[in-house]
């Protein structure tokens, strides 16, 4: 038999759908994959053994009673340890959360169950989802399949890496400036944000609510745009969920698969293309481009002249709302409780516990949206964001009036060493200057491979207008046909 | 100048009900002196007649039919908490919080 572990996504449900293999063999292969593997990359926070052959036997036992399976039925899964999974452990890369087993599941779970997928276990993430290099797990690293001495990527490393290391052929991450779409570009994994309010948000453990979106981790476009058909669509437990059906994601990645563009115009964002990119990086991209071209596509330079205050705008906006999001964990309901003693104060008591239970840069957060938001400051700081969000969201539609969607590197530079980005946070918060903006609007994009740089993956960005998500998933399809395929990396160091 | 004092941070963490040790607070201060006066370039842009915008997908008045549906059990509810007593959640005195 084949190795099931380098199939995609949508050859195995097609595979157990037809009985050429079972739910449970690829389940194994894949657990015995991790079991391999997982020591070097540190992927996952906790693998559910049980759990994961218990649904794919659940999966088999219905084919065998002749029931039509989905099409990512049997398809194994790995979530981010942000996403509430009952019974199993999620933490969110916290030590305040240690522990936890949620008695709820996330909307997006009960649909991936439904769908008859099987979740493996729950990646590695920079805490809170706050990171943009998964250092700031409070359980480790996670290491880049493609050089064990690199970042994977953030926050959602952990899922990426898990696809990329061929332990899992897809994942669930989450987006609030840029965490899904990040750690693809640096994996060489496709990572997809879909609209804000596409994806449910119940389960989701709060960062920051006006931003926070689940998406698909993958390692090719037909396969998200499978998941993200599973997982996305209303729903009535998340009053920011849009009453509308789920765009014709799927049909537009087997359309843009054909390598035809004709037709279609994508902007290049003047703002993002000259300087600020790491020049491997740029030439991948220009190179990325230029396919694009070849398959019929017309390229326009489009201006957003705000484009370059986004970065200011989302470090007010997204800690403030997590300042006031983080506020739950007070050490009564869930997670740690520290120096209850029987004579400290409630007060004390989860001063002492958050303290104990938040790392650096969630306590950074905490502290720099609290002052965003305090009485003096607040027009200055949080309201005077706000607005700067209106204008970028104004360039955005300025922007998608001459063109369906809009490019850019994913990210400045390829993976990092460990360590050389902790020590300035600012130089951490870079790492989104490309991804934030449509954070800020709303709207969807993708993460595609697009080449190499230095022996590392460079992703191209892919942004499309809000509620167009079939639009970034055909032009990303077809990158794919014109981009030669990633070799499987390597999994060792640069320095071992 | 420096965007923001020691003493403002020390402050923030009391507000925040952060312990945050001495040490630790000449760091935050330093990094979050940094971030600031990076964000606050926000103020540049001139924006006075600009609307503010708090959710990118403006959704007004969602609601939901109003049916009973099963939610969590007590023992569910109370399953994750650091203490409990008689079904309840515990918590140290909040009484007295001053002397």
């Amino acid at each position: 038999m084949t190795d099931v572990t380098k199939a995609t996504a949508a050859e195995l449900g097609r595979m157990i759908a037809s009985g050429e293999v079972s739910a449970e063999e690829v389940t194994r292969a894949h657990l015995d994959r991790i079991a391999q593997v997982d020591d070097r990359v540190h992927a996952f926070l906790h693998v559910d053994t049980d759990g994961a052959i218990t649904a794919a036997r659940k999966v088999d036992e219905a084919r065998a009673r002749g029931e039509e399976l989905g099409p990512l039925a049997g398809v194994p899964i790995a979530i981010k340890d942000v996403i509430a999974t009952k019974g199993v452990p999620t933490t969110a890369a916290s030590k305040i959360l240690e522990g936890w087993r949620p008695p709820y599941n996330a909307t997006i779970m009960e649909r991936i169950n439904a769908a008859g997928m099987v979740m493996l276990g729950k990646t590695n993430m920079d805490e809170f989802a706050m990171g943009s290099s998964t250092e700031y797990s409070a359980y480790g690293v996670t290491r880049n399949p493609w050089d064990l001495d690199r970042i994977p990527g953030g926050s959602g490393g952990g899922s990426a890496a898990a696809v990329a290391a061929y332990e899992a052929p897809l994942a669930i991450g989450t987006d609030t400036g840029g965490s899904i779409r990040q750690p693809g570009a640096v994996t060489g994994t496709v990572g997809s944000k879909p609209t804000y309010g596409g994806t449910s948000r119940y389960g989701l453990i709060a960062f920051s609510s006006s931003l926070d979106t689940p998406g698909p981790v993958s390692r090719n476009v037909l396969d998200a745009a499978l998941l993200h058909q599973v997982i996305g669509g209303h729903d009535p437990r998340d009053s920011t969920s849009i009453p509308a059906p789920v765009p014709a994601v799927v049909e537009a990645a087997r359309l843009g698969a054909t390598g035809d563009l004709t037709g279609v115009r994508i902007g290049l964002v003047r703002e993002f293309s000259g300087e600020g990119a790491e020049p491997g990086v740029a030439a991948a991209v220009r190179d990325a481009i230029e396919a694009l071209v070849k398959l019929g596509a017309e390229v326009v330079e489009v201006s957003c002249p705000h484009f370059e205050y986004a970065l200011p705008a989302y470090y007010l906006i997204a800690p403030s709302e997590a300042s006031s999001n983080l506020a739950r964990f007070d050490g009564v309901r869930y997670g740690l409780r520290v120096g209850d003693d029987g004579q400290r104060s409630l007060e004390e008591v989860m001063s002492l516990t958050r303290e104990a239970g938040f790392g650096p840069e969630v306590t950074r957060r905490i502290m720099l949206g609290t002052y965003a938001l305090s009485s003096g400051y607040y027009e200055a700081y949080y309201g005077q964001a706000q607005k700067v969000r209106t204008l970028i969201t104004r360039d955005f539609n300025a922007a998608f009036e001459q063109v369906d969607v809009l490019v850019s590197p994913t990210t400045p530079f390829v993976a990092f060493p460990f360590g050389s980005r902790t020590s300035d946070p600012y130089q951490m918060y870079l790492a989104d200057l490309y991804t934030i903006p449509t954070n800020l609007y709303g709207g969807p994009a993708i993460s595609v491979p697009a080449g190499v740089s230095e022996g590392l993956p460079v992703g191209l960005q892919i942004m499309a207008p809000t509620m167009a998500d079939d639009r970034m998933y055909r032009v990303a399809a077809a990158l794919e046909t014109a981009i030669p395929p990633l070799t499987p990396p390597a999994l060792t160091g640069s320095n071992s | 100048m420096a965007a923001i004092s020691r003493e403002e941070v020390a402050h923030l963490a009391r507000l925040a009900r952060l312990a945050v040790n001495e040490t630790e607070l000449d760091t935050f201060a330093g990094q979050l002196d940094v971030i600031l006066q990076a964000v606050a370039r926000v103020g540049e842009v001139a924006a006075a007649d600009i609307p503010p915008t708090s959710h990118s997908i403006p959704l007004t008045n969602i609601l939901r039919d109003d049916v009973v549906q099963p939610g969590l059990t007590q023992q569910e509810a109370l399953s994750g908490a650091p203490d409990a007593q008689d079904g309840r959640f515990r918590v140290p005195r909040i009484l007295d919080e001053e002397a």
